[in-house]
């Protein structure tokens, strides 16, 4: 039986003998070898999701001005940044539209520019209009402010995701006779089109189902840089049916990721607009999970065939929030770019770059393979029961 | 020969009955893929007319004798590959067929040659990846 622990692992990596293969390229190993022959032979393998991730967003420290502010209003390229916080500081979420932005008045509203366009034009290094606005205080008289600015000159920047990585997601259909606009794409009538949003077998949270590696403190690729996993995220329920080899059957486990924007890629942070729908952002990130023991690289293993995904309806189940699926098909059809639903063969296409996510993973893997990124042990992993996490709706 | 183009119909045309006469008296055959005529009253179409070299000659002979302006349709959608990020979402949407998501690379290829110019693509991205260009 196999046995690493991390310290192992990482002397191995700091030898430059460190063996990393990709989720992708750990299944073919498995199937040619055998999971124990593979454990003995693999010591990380790196998961990698590329996908829109809407509670994204940066925590900025803006400096201080002279005469100093207290910026109750703040604005980057019009779209307001959230400044309920000490002077200077203020959180840009990635959802967050331009003040200008007519919204759904004309649907399907275009959503062209929102909060995570704004981080994706800071990272690429272009200058953006900061305006701020305050009452005034004796300590900060100040009370606006019109600024051109680049990343470079803000103080601090840090990239702050409360819920990114969903372990699973429902696959959406549309059941009525109008086209349905959403964050999971343009959906046609009568399940013209069926469209999901995982990278499946390369995703982190299907390669390590029960978070044996995954907690506060892994240290990950994160948006081009590196970051860390900073608690569980938002919404994480790990409490759901699962397959008998883990896998969750629906969304479960979430993470809340952070790290410093300065160091990351506008080419792995993407704004991206959703028809009718609303701004987001997509972010890449590449989780190594670490070879522990033969069952660890088992999971590691699992492969499209082997994970499930719920399929939804968008013009009713959801929006009413009735819990209901019209069925399970494996992420190996989905990518199949056909799924049958009853009789019905249903397109598919997906909003997650599967693409992205296979060369984030094989980006990690050269980084771990260089010598240049070494495992962390988290200091808790993700909570495995939901006693701890109260997961219920509002009404 | 069989072609795709856009035709631009000035105001003063605009209500002549152009197709009837490229089937009747060209012999050819033409496939309406989008037409709109703008508070101006100019009309625009793409269409795609096919037939023999002669006709389809000719064919478009009288439409450039009659007012009506040809453009080329090859440089219409514009896919900007480096806004690209290949998550596939606008291979459902695309009703041509010209946007589609290669197995197993899982990578997006756009074949310009079967583009109709719908331009539903345009706002499906939601990278912002395709542009119209004229």
């Amino acid at each position: 039986m196999v046995k690493r622990t991390y310290e192992e692992i990482n002397a191995k990596i700091r030898a430059g003998e460190a063996v990393v293969v990709t989720a992708e390229e750990v299944i073919s190993m498995v199937r040619e070898k055998g999971v124990e022959e593979t454990a003995v032979t693999v010591d990380v393998v790196t998961t990698a999701t590329f996908g829109p991730m809407c509670s994204s967003g940066v925590f900025f420290n803006l400096g201080h001005t002279k005469p100093r502010m207290k910026m109750s209003r703040v604005f980057l390229n019009g779209v307001e940044a959230y400044a309920g916080l000490a002077a200077v500081d203020a959180y840009l979420g990635a959802t967050q539209v331009s003040e200008t932005d007519p919204g759904n008045k004309a649907f399907p509203g275009e959503f062209n520019y929102g909060g995570g366009h704004v981080i994706e034009e800071l990272v690429e290094g272009k200058e953006v209009l900061l305006e701020a606005v305050a009452y005034g205080t004796d300590c900060y008289p100040r009370k606006k402010l019109e600024k051109m600015i680049r990343l470079e000159d803000i103080p601090q920047a840090i990239l702050f995701n409360p819920r990114n990585a969903y372990q699973n997601y429902n696959v959406a259909v549309n059941l009525s006779d109008r086209t349905l606009y959403t964050y999971m794409g343009i959906l046609k009538p009568n399940m013209g089109n069926a469209n999901y949003s995982t990278s499946g077998q390369l995703s982190p949270l299907f390669n390590d189902p029960f978070y044996r590696t995954i907690g506060m403190g892994t240290k990950i690729f994160l948006g081009g840089g590196v970051g860390y996993v900073s608690w569980y995220g938002t919404q994480h329920h790990p409490d759901v049916l699962r397959g008998e080899n883990g896998v969750p059957l629906s969304p479960a486990g979430t993470l809340a990721v952070m790290g410093d924007l300065k160091q990351m890629s506008s080419r792995w942070l993407r704004g991206v607009s959703f028809l009718g729908y609303g701004a987001s952002l997509m972010v890449g990130i590449g989780i190594p999970i670490p070879v522990l023991d033969e069952e660890m690289l088992k999971y590691t293993a699992v492969s499209d065939e082997e994970i499930f995904a719920p399929v939804v309806d968008y013009s009713e189940a959801y929006p009413q929030n009735l819990g209901e699926t019209i069925g399970q098909v494996s992420y190996a059809q989905l990518k199949s770019g056909e799924i049958t639903i009853g009789d019905r063969v249903v397109p598919t296409a997906p909003l997650s770059s599967y693409h992205g996510a296979r060369e984030i993973a094989m980006i990690l893997k050269e980084w771990i393979k260089n010598g240049e990124f070494l495992l962390t042990k988290p200091v808790f992993t993700l909570p495995l029961s939901g006693e701890k996490i109260n997961f219920k709706g509002l009404a | 020969m069989k072609q795709k183009m856009v035709l631009y119909f000035p105001s003063t045309v605009t209500e002549q009955p152009f197709t009837y006469y490229l089937i009747k008296d060209y012999n050819l055959m033409v496939n309406i893929l989008k037409a709109n005529i703008n508070p101006r009253k100019e009309g625009r179409a793409v269409v795609e007319i096919s037939g023999e070299k002669k006709d389809f000659l000719a064919g478009l002979d009288f439409l450039q004798s009659r007012g009506v302006k040809i453009f080329p349709l090859e440089q219409e959608i514009v896919w900007v590959e480096e806004r690209c990020t290949h998550c596939g979402a606008c291979s459902v949407i695309c009703p041509a067929g010209a946007l589609v998501l290669e197995r197993p690379e899982m990578t997006v290829k756009f074949h310009n040659d079967k583009c109709i110019v719908c331009e539903h693509c345009i706002k499906a991205c939601p990278s912002r990846a395709m542009e119209a260009r004229y």
